[in-house]
């Protein structure tokens, strides 16, 4: 699949790409996602919240899913399309139960160390949509996390190209 | 490096003037071995100088809570000095802004030590 090729739902895919389960690839796919977010129109404050859940996103498949493990890889795709911008974020781990993750802004975890990026990501997304990649009962099902921004009128640039 | 850190001292209060990144990894470590330092050799006022951090993520945010926590259980203050308007922001998402003691000026954060 190429950076440019036209999907059957009619959406432009911007990127799609594996990366090594590294910190490194958190910045390389973050540095990607804002190359396709600008292609797709939008401007710095959009791309910078964009480009925050995408770090979010990209830490927790590479540390808490992966686990660093470097026979695994993390997909990263982008596309634009229909009003959206949709970016899937899909690891090779253990896959985790979004209804167990703790509520940061909850008073008795206000001073935690961890566990706000999962709610960063919804902070700065329109969307954020999580589900097991693989099927129920596998040991590594994966999780994939799908981070959609709507596009604007003023924006879809490339969704109108 | 990611992020630069400079440490130094106003009368009795510690400044560190953190410049750049503070994300998961050189920088979150950085920031946190510096407040360790800190906490370990005594510092009680301690003002976190923020004004040139261009980007922070989750694992910053929770260097600067657990540095907060670590010198407030040592009996001092960390208070932060020059947010950008993206780092308020995020710490006003996260609700943590009114958990911080936060500074425009310098001068008038030092003053703010008791």
């Amino acid at each position: 699949m190429t950076d440019t090729e036209t999907v059957e739902t009619g959406a432009k895919v911007l990127l799609d790409r594996q990366y090594p389960s590294t910190l490194e690839s958190v910045d390389h796919a973050e540095a990607e996602i804002l190359r396709a977010a600008g292609e797709a129109g939008f401007d710095e404050d959009e791309r910078h919240r964009i480009g925050m859940a995408v770090r979010e996103c990209m830490v927790n498949a590479v540390v808490h899913g992966n686990r660093y493990n470097r026979n695994k890889q993390v997909r990263v795709s982008a596309e634009a399309g229909e009003g959206r911008f949709t970016i899937r974020i899909t690891d090779q781990g253990e896959g985790f139960e979004v209804h167990e993750v703790p509520d940061p802004l909850h008073e008795t975890n206000l001073l935690r160390h961890s566990g706000r990026g999962l709610f960063l990501m919804g902070a700065f997304m329109d969307d954020v949509k999580v589900r097991k990649a693989g099927p129920d009962g596998s040991a590594m099902p994966g999780t994939e996390v799908t981070l959609i921004k709507n596009l604007t009128p003023r924006d879809g640039a490339a969704e109108n190209e | 490096m990611s992020v630069k850190l400079n440490t130094r001292k106003v009368g009795d209060v510690t400044v560190v003037d953190v410049s750049g990144k503070i994300t998961l990894g050189e920088g979150s470590s950085a920031l946190r071995d510096v407040l360790r330092d800190l906490t370990a050799q005594g510092a009680k006022k301690v003002l976190l100088n923020l004004s040139d951090v261009s980007y922070i993520d989750s694992s910053g945010i929770g260097e600067l809570v657990s540095g907060f926590t670590s010198v407030a259980n040592a009996g001092g203050t960390l208070k932060l000095l020059g947010l950008t308007k993206r780092v308020k922001d995020l710490l006003q998402i996260t609700k943590l802004y009114t958990v911080f003691d936060v500074h425009e000026e310098e001068a008038h954060a030092i003053r703010s030590f008791v």
